[in-house]
Formats: structure tokens, sequence, C-alpha cells
């Protein structure tokens, strides 16, 4: 959302000030750019998977339907007939083996075990490309390939934008993945901006002049790629990178994504190239990207359908099953646990085969969230939590009683636990996390953490979450962002709500428990009056109607189990996601404070240096303003992660609302057709009873 | 405070009021006497039952009028009955049981105190509910009210007694009191002797065959449709339940469902509205249940309390005729007082065999009204199970329907 708008303030910008470059190309892409945002908020990219996207020199076609596929061409038309700008504006249109080498540059950065010279060439080598990429070669040609520009631009912002933040730590975190780095580009965006203006090279600054001089300032420009790609270079089998093995590990969203991103960086090189001389105010607007969430909620609406639509169609291609089945003890004793069946079916090539099975048990799903939150949730990704530890439960089915009670919290947990997994794999994201991966197909996960240890995890867990209850009493967030405060209010009304739901449902549960357990008494109670009395007909029909009975009881127990399955644990779930979506919005909350903290910070450092000033003390003078300077790179680091946050929550949040949407739908249609049944075997029973009720005499 | 004419409640009531007057039927209904309560009034602590006659016998003033009654001089009515020593041979009808508002007034005045922790919504839906719930059992007493001056007016003998004439055209107040202490204390002993008097008339092997046969049903059908009746009532209890709980999910879905308007919410206020309909069937399908069934099977556990009563008193007489043979026996053996032993032996005899005759034939009448009455209630129930099941059907497909056009 905040691409789109930053985009269209783009556009507005530009067209205001300038006649814009493009005008017939203008619209295509304005759609285009759309439909692919929609794409990457709702994380449905995954479809595109199967397409090695970087190197893929097809047209998204595959990845959209028909429709879309137009639209791309358009522009691609349009390109091409005016080589001449957009070759200005696309120079760098490398080939993809360029794009792959970038990726893979920082992975060895990263890792310094490889650092090999052999891989350190294709940086510079890329970096020289911008530079030295001949024209010829892109006209050369012909189907300029849009993908490939995108690409392109990628590359060229890491480091344009990295080379500003040289005293940014690496902070930004080490296994971002690839949407972190595409947002790093967009909000890094505005700091470049504000940097470039000590700078003597000027207001027209040349968009490609300015990626030549970063380029020498490479060792800064290190971190962040590295960070960008770091867990590439992690599940990458080969350290050499090809652009067949990085691209067949990543999966779609990733690239997607990318080119979402890279689409505004894209418009931002077409304008600017174009607008040279105008450039500073071409830029500008771009300052007001970081701000551009809380409009863009109103440019929301539009794209909305167009995200939906797309969804629709991407789930078709979402191609991985998990199911879990056999819960089988294992041991005896206290030490005794449950251990599941994890199967996985896929035609995705990120995994090794099509089909594998793994065993696991309760704890190692604990442990994959736990990896997982540790791992992700300071981001703001929004974290499937997994159902709770019962110790009640388990302790009755490791004694090793065969009763129901324990039966059904088997069944339970295992139902939760797949619905669980279901839902971190259909993450976007989280999909990539090699964890996710080890998890579904490495035959034996190492026991890291032990069940206690977990436990008292779980402990610290829970304290942590005290203070950060107290901090967030005292934390008053002075909320700037509309589409913020409606919806934290939204939530916590939801999930109130919901547990109200949730209570009445499972009241509802345990009446019909009842209410079949009283049947079933009646039945033999109506059965015995029928046996002493002395008018056979009626005798008969009232052993009949204990018979009926009998059945409406087993109707009623499976309604009952239906009630709790479909309809109660769907509500305990939500109940549970809506924690987690709370805990995003803490999240965001906790990077906000950083970020005043440092801003109030940095306003004490300016203020002891006004006071040296005035106390005429040079020495210390020169100390003090490192320090605001150190400051001011962290205000601006810690503000721009928080604007990260914010787009990553709410893109989480906007997922997280439409697959709540498809679930209750789902769901609740299932639990529907469940009384369906119920009442169609009702009717059976009845009408079955009604001759023998007649029958009397 | 409440007053709630008979014929001003919601229409679904009136469907099951009419079916349940008829709980027990083939009260060969003629002309000559027919009584029904055409309203009730129900004040603090007391219902006042309009009964209205309509007669061609001559020993009524007019042919149609109407009197208010309550529900202590129904039960005078009917102990005169069960004291009239000439009615000893015949199945008394059970006598109506008390007016038990109070769990729902308790219930109506608690709402009234938890008025101000829920919204205003939730508050007029329950107010309704309660008093849907006290009109139902309104209508219950009713009817129960009814359906004995109905068994009496229809009874041979008994729509000739004094005592029910002077019932029901009297027009002032009988001015029956509630037993006082001694009274029921007396009768509490009485109880303790009858108990005893019972298990020593069960003990004894009747001579006739019909009667033993007869005694050793009732004693089982009884203990049976008592167990019966009082699993229905917990059956139909917890389909209450069920169907509040799926009332307040229908509320609260509804509160989730109006907190936006996105195509969750609406999806929400979709199954709200469903649920809403739905657990109105399942109230109206315990509803259902709680009139055929369970009133019907209270009712016989009432009436084969009065047929067991009647056997107890054959048993009785049977036993004091005995007795009287043995006395003058005695007395012959003795050659003193056979007369007074001959004269009672007499009377025991008539009242004996005067017994056992209306009583073959109350007994083959309670059958006949049991099997009768069975039949009628077996199938509306089964008829109203279906009809219901169908409707709940309906909606859940048009529902259905309407939900999966919708994706």
């Amino acid at each position: 959302m905040a691409l789109c708008h930053f985009y269209l303030s783009q556009m507005a910008a530009s067209s205001e000030r300038s006649p814009p470059p493009f005008p017939d190309s203008e619209e295509p892409e304005l759609l285009e750019d759309s439909d692919e945002e929609a794409d990457a908020f709702t994380g449905t990219s995954i479809s595109e998977m199967d397409s090695p996207s970087p190197d893929s020199t097809r047209p998204p076609k595959d990845i959209f339907n028909e429709p879309p596929e137009d639209i791309f061409s358009d522009p691609l038309s349009n390109i091409n007939s005016e080589p001449q700008k957009k070759v200005d504006a696309k120079i760098p249109s490398p080939s993809s083996d360029e794009a792959v080498d970038l990726f893979s540059d920082p992975l060895d950065d990263d890792s310094e075990v490889m650092s090999s010279p052999e891989v350190q060439n294709p940086m510079p080598d890329l970096l020289n490309e911008p530079v030295e990429a001949p024209k010829s070669d892109v006209l050369g040609e012909p189907p300029v390939h849009r993908n490939a520009a995108r690409h392109q631009d990628v590359f060229e912002d890491p480091p344009k934008s990295s080379s500003k933040s040289s005293s940014v730590k690496k902070a930004a975190s080490a296994e971002m993945f690839g949407d972190d780095d595409d947002e790093e580009d967009l909000f890094k965006e505005p700091p470049k901006v504000v940097t470039k203006k000590p700078q003597p090279s000027g207001p027209p600054v040349d968009v490609f002049t300015e990626v030549k001089s970063d380029v020498k300032v490479k060792p800064q420009v290190k971190d962040d790629p590295t960070d960008l790609f770091a867990e590439e270079a992690l599940t990458a089998p080969a350290p050499k990178p090809s652009s067949g093995s990085s691209s067949s590990r990543t999966n779609g969203v990733h690239s997607e994504e990318q080119d979402l991103f890279s689409e505004a960086t894209v418009e931002l090189s077409l304008d600017s190239p174009c607008n040279d001389r105008k450039n500073k105010e071409a830029v500008k607007p771009s300052v007001s990207a970081p701000a551009a969430p809380v409009a863009s909620s109103s440019s929301k609406a539009p794209s909305k359908s167009l995200e939906e639509l797309e969804e629709e169609e991407s789930e078709d291609k979402f191609d991985l099953n998990i199911s879990i089945t056999n819960p089988e003890k294992v041991g005896d004793g206290m030490n005794a646990y449950m251990a599941y069946k994890v199967s996985t079916q896929t035609s995705l090539t990120m995994f090794r085969s099509k089909t594998f099975t793994v065993r696991r048990r309760f704890s190692d799903f604990l442990g994959l969230f736990e990896k997982l939150s540790e791992k992700h949730s300071q981001n703001g990704y929004l974290i499937p939590p997994p159902p709770e530890k019962s110790i009640l439960g388990m302790t009755k089915v490791k004694v090793g009683k065969e009763d129901p009670s324990s039966a059904e919290f088997v069944e339970r947990r295992r139902a939760a636990l797949e619905r669980y997994l279901q839902r971190v794999v259909s993450h976007p994201s989280l999909l990539q996390d090699p964890d996710v991966r080890e998890f579904l197909e490495k035959e034996e996960l190492p026991r890291a953490v032990s069940t206690q240890a977990l436990s008292g995890a779980g402990f610290l867990k829970m304290l942590n979450k005290a203070t950060d209850a107290v901090s967030k009493m005292t934390i008053k967030m002075n909320e700037q962002d509309v589409w913020f405060d409606e919806k934290i209010q939204d939530v916590e009304n939801e999930e109130q709500h919901l547990r109200k739901l949730h209570v009445m449902v499972e009241s509802l549960v345990n009446h019909r428990k009842e209410l079949s357990g009283n049947t079933a008494v009646f039945a033999k109670s109506v059965a015995m009056l029928g046996s002493s009395e002395d008018n056979t007909a009626l005798s008969r029909a009232l052993s009949q109607l204990a018979e009926v009975e009998d059945r409406i009881e087993q109707l009623h127990q499976e309604q009952a189990s239906n009630d709790f399955f479909t309809f109660s644990e769907l509500l305990a779930d939500y109940i549970r996601l809506l924690g987690a979506v709370r805990g995003c919005f803490d999240q965001r909350m906790k990077a906000w404070q950083r970020w005043q903290d440092a801003e109030n910070m940095l306003q004490k450092k300016r203020e002891a240096e006004a006071k040296l000033l005035w106390a005429n003390k040079p020495d210390k003078l020169q100390q003090a303003k490192d320090e605001i300077t150190e400051w001011e790179a962290k205000v601006t680091q810690y503000e721009r992660e928080f604007e990260r946050i914010s787009a990553t929550v709410r893109k989480e949040v906007i997922r997280f609302d439409k697959e709540k949407a498809r679930d209750f739908n789902r769901q609740v249609i299932k639990y529907l057709e469940s009384l369906l049944h119920s009442q169609q075997q009702l009717i059976k029973y009845w009408d079955a009873f009604l001759p023998e009720a007649k029958a009397i005499v | 405070m409440m007053q709630e004419g008979l014929d001003d409640g919601p229409d679904f009531l009136s469907e099951e009021d009419r079916g349940l007057r008829a709980v027990n039927v083939d009260l060969q209904t003629d002309a000559t006497l027919q009584v029904d309560i055409s309203d009730a009034l129900s004040e603090r602590d007391k219902v006042k039952f309009t009964v209205h006659t309509k007669s061609t016998l001559p020993n009524f003033k007019q042919n149609e009028f109407s009197v208010v009654r309550q529900h202590e001089e129904f039960i005078w009515l009917h102990d005169s009955f069960v004291e009239n020593e000439e009615y000893a041979g015949y199945i008394i009808p059970p006598a109506p049981p008390r007016p038990d508002f109070d769990a729902s007034r308790e219930k109506l005045q608690k709402l009234g105190e938890g008025e101000g922790s829920m919204t205003k919504e939730e508050f007029t839906k329950m107010k309704q509910e309660l008093e849907a719930e006290y009109l139902a059992i309104f209508k219950k007493t009713v009817a129960m009210h009814e359906v004995f001056l109905c068994r009496v007016a229809a009874h041979p003998v008994l729509r000739k007694d004094l005592n029910f004439h002077v019932f029901l055209e009297y027009n002032q107040d009988l001015s029956v009191r509630g037993k006082n202490k001694k009274e029921k204390l007396e009768d509490f002993f009485k109880n303790v002797v009858k108990s005893a008097d019972g298990v020593l008339v069960a003990g004894v092997k009747d001579v006739d065959d019909f009667f033993e046969h007869e005694k050793t049903f009732l004693l089982e059908y009884h203990n049976r449709v008592k167990d019966s009746s009082a699993k229905s009532d917990r059956m139909i209890r917890s389909h209450k339940s069920a169907a509040d709980d799926i009332n307040r999910i229908a509320s609260t879905l509804y509160t989730l469902g109006t907190q936006d308007s996105t195509d969750l919410c609406k999806f929400f206020l979709k199954v709200s509205e469903l649920f809403e309909k739905t657990r109105k069937i399942e109230a109206r399908v315990a509803a259902d249940e709680d009139l055929k069934l369970a009133d019907l099977l209270k009712y016989y556990l009432r009436e084969s309390q009065a047929a067991k009563d009647l056997l107890y008193r054959r048993g009785r007489a049977l036993v004091d005729y005995e007795n009287a043979n043995k006395a003058l026996d005695k007395a012959r053996a003795k050659n003193k007082d056979v007369l007074q032993a001959e004269t009672t032996q007499q009377v025991c005899c008539q009242k004996f065999e005067k017994i056992s005759e209306s009583a073959k034939q109350e007994l083959i009448d309670f059958k006949t009204r049991r099997v009768a009455a069975f039949r009628k209630n077996l199938v509306e129930l089964a008829e109203l199970e279906l009809k219901h099941a169908k409707g709940n059907l309906q909606l859940l497909q048009s529902c259905l329907g309407v939900l999966k056009g919708d994706t």
C-alpha cells in the first residue's frame, strides 16, 4: 500500500512539475503496479514458486492469468517504441546472470568462510555494469524484459541506500527475507535525499552516477545485502553462486516482492533521468514515501478487489499439503510422549522430493514456533501460535488410560497441530525459513529444546510478556497512523467477542454432550417402559421410540464433536491468532519507542553541544559533534526500522484478515453442513417411526 | 404484576396448547356437560381460573355459566372424591399439579437486577425469553387443571357428584383453605399406613387373575413411567440449554457482525440470522417434546398412581372381607356375636364386590385411554419432530446456498 501511494505521489509529482515522460506508458504501468502490489501484500505469490523468477525470461504470464498479460505486454511495447529514453531509464537491463551474481555476492561477504575472490568478483562486475552497459546491448535484445530491468533496479538500490547508512549497524536483522530488503529499498530512499544534501555532488545527481559513486564505498555497502541474502546463502546447496541454484531455492514470493518494490524504484529511475535537471523536485516526493502508509489506506480500496482475485487464483496453485496422522505413544510412564506423522505433499521445487514424511513430537512443534518467533517476530511477522501445552491432558495420555477423553485430547491436539503447521507454511515468508523446511523434511531433528527447558522458556516468555504489558501501559504511543489506530481497537474488540463466543460454543458443546447422555438414558428408560406395557402395539411402538432415541443420541454426540472440532476449535485458534496479531502491534510499538528514545537522546546531545558552544570549550566540542552524528544516524535508522515494521505489520494484518475470512467461511460452512446432515438424519429416523406410532391400536 | 390472558400469548404456544388439552383423549365428550377453562389470571401468588360450563343437565340453574376458581379449590374437589367411600371403586382423576412459577419469577427478578450488566438488545431478548417461558408454564398449568375437570365431567359417575356441581356453579368463593398443620400430619400418617398397607396388599396373592395381573402390571408400570418421566425431563432440559446456547451464540455473532462492514462481518450476520431462527426451532423441539412426551408421561405417572390407589382400596377391601370372614368363623365357633359378624361380613363382601366390579371396568377403560393417548401423542410428536427437522433443514439449505453463492 505504502508503495502504491508512494508510486502515485511520484507520478503525481512528476506530472505536475513536468510533462510526464511517457504519457502512454504511464497508465498501463500504473495498473500493472497495483496488480503486483496486490500480489505482494497478499503474499499469494507463492504460486510463483515454480517459476525460477529472477532468470526466467518468460513473461509473468504464468503468474497472473491472461488478463494481466495484456497489461504487461502493453508497457513493454511502449517501452520498446521509445527506446531512446527507455534505455536511459534502464540502462542496466543486464542479463539475469548478473542479477544472480548480485544476489550471491552479499552471501559471500557475509559468510567469511566463503569469501573467495572468485565469488567476490561478480560484485564489481555488476557494479560496473550499469556504467558500462552499452545501450546497444539493451536495444539489441528486442524483447526488453521488464523483469530483468527491475532486477537491475533493485541492485542499484541497496548499495545506494546502504552507502548512506554508513554508520548503520547490522541491526537490520541478519535473517532478513526478501521482502525485508525490498522494504529497505523503499525506506532507504528518503534518507538518500537527506544525506544527499551535504554531499557536494549537488542536486542534479543522476541516479546512475550516484550508483557509481556508491559502488566505490563498497565496504560499507557490504552489510546490507549480506543480510538480505544471508538466508539464501544458508540454503543454497552450492557455495558457488549460479543462477540455477539460487533461483531454484528461492521461491516466487521473494522475487515477486522484489519486483514489486523495484517497481517503485524503476519508476524513480524512469523519472529521474528525464527530469534530471529538475531532479531535486522529482526526488523530493520520495521523502514523503514513509508517510504514505497513512494516506494510502484511501487508495487501498480499489486495489483490494484485485488482490482478492489474485488470491483466488493463486490458491489453487499453492501446492503444499501437510497432514498430520497416526498419533502414537512412544515410551512409557512419565517419559512417554506422542509422536505424530507429518506428511508433506508438494510440487514446490524448494523441497527435495514430492512427498515425504517425518515423525515429530509436540515439543518439536513448540520448538519450531520458538525458533520462528525468535527470528521473525521483531520484524513484525505474524507467527502462527501453536496449541497450548496441556499438562493435565498429556498426563492422562501418559498414564495410558484408554478412555474417550484422552482419545479426544489426542485427536484435538493432532488437528490443532495440523492447522498450526498449515498456517505456518501458508505464510509466504515463513515457508522460506530453513527451520520450517528442516522441520518438514529432515529425518531427525536435533532435540535442541527439551520440554522442560521449553517450559522454562515459556515462563521467561511470560515474564517478558508481563514486563511488556507494563511498558505498554507506560508507553503512551501517540498514534499517528489512523489505520493502525483503528485496527488495534478492532483487534481488541474482536478478540473480546470471539472469547465470549468461544465460551458459548463450549457451553453448547457441553450441553449437547449432556443432551446426548440424557437421551441415551431416556432411550433405555423408554425401552423398559415398553417392555412392561401390556398393549402389544404400544409396547412395540415404545421400543421403536427407544431405538429412535438411541440413534438420536448418536447424532447428538456426533454433532457435539462437530460443534467442538469445526466451530469451537476454529474460535480457539483465532483467539490465539489475534493474540499474535496484538504481539505484532506491540513489536511495532517497541520500534516506535526505540525511535523516540533515540530522538530524545539526540535532542539531549544537541543541547549539550549548545552548552559547550556557550561555554566555549572547543576541546569537547568535536566529541559532542561526533555524538550528534552518531545519534542522528541512529534516529534515522530507528525511524526507518519503525517504518519498515509498520509496513510489515500492516501487510501481515491484511493477509491475516483475508485468511481469517476464508477460514471462517470454510469452517462455518462445514459446520452448517454437519448440522444439515444431522437434520437429514433426524428426518429419516422420525419418518421411520411415524408409521409405528400410527400402528398403535 | 404479570397478568396474562390466555389468548394473548405468542402464536407458537397456542398450537401446542391445544394439543395438550387432549393429553388424555376419549373423554366421551357429550353435549350434556361441557367444562373448560376459558380464562386465567396470574396474580402474585395465585392463579385464578375462569371455569366455564355448558350443560343441559336439569340440576343447573342455567345452561351456561362461569365461575372463578383457584388451585386450592381443585384440590378440595379432588380430595372430596378421594374421601368419598362411594367412589372407592373408581380411578379418581389425578389432581392437577400446583402452579409453580417460582423458578420463572426468580429468573425474571434476577434479570431485572442484572439489567445494567448487559446490552439493551440482550436484555430485551432475555426478557422476552423469560416471559415466553413464564407464559408456557402458565398455559401448561391451566391445561392441567382443565384436563382434570374434563376427566371428571366425562366420568359417568363423578360427573353427577354434588361437590362437582357446586364447584362449577357456586359463584362465590368456596372458602376452602389449605390444609393446616394438623391435617397435614394426619395426611402424613395416612400415607405411612397406606404404604405399609400397600406392601401388605402387594404381598397378598389375588384370587382374581385379572386383578393379580393388573396389580403386577401397575406396580411395574408406575415405577417405569416415573423413571421415564424423570429422564425425559432431564433430556428436555438439556435440549433447552442447548437451544439457549445457540441463542446466545446468535447474539454474539450479531455483535461481531455489527463491528464492521467487511465481508466477514456480513457473513457473521448471516450466520447469526440463521442461528437465531434455528434456535427458535430447536427451542420448539424441546417445548414440543415437553408437551407431547414429558407431559404425557407425567400425566400417566399420576394416573397410574390413581389406578394403583384403586387397587389398594380394593386390596384393602379384600383384606377387610377376609378378616370379616375369619371373624365370622370365629364368632360361629364361639357362637358369640354371630349376627354382628355376619352383618360386617356382608358389608365387607358387598363393598369388595362393588369395588371389584367397577374397578375392572375402570382398569379396562384406563388401558384404552392410555393406549389412545399414547398413540395420539406419539404420532403428534413424530409429526412435530419431522416438521421442525424439515424447517431446520430448509433454513440450513437456504443459508448454505446464500453463503456458498457469496464465495
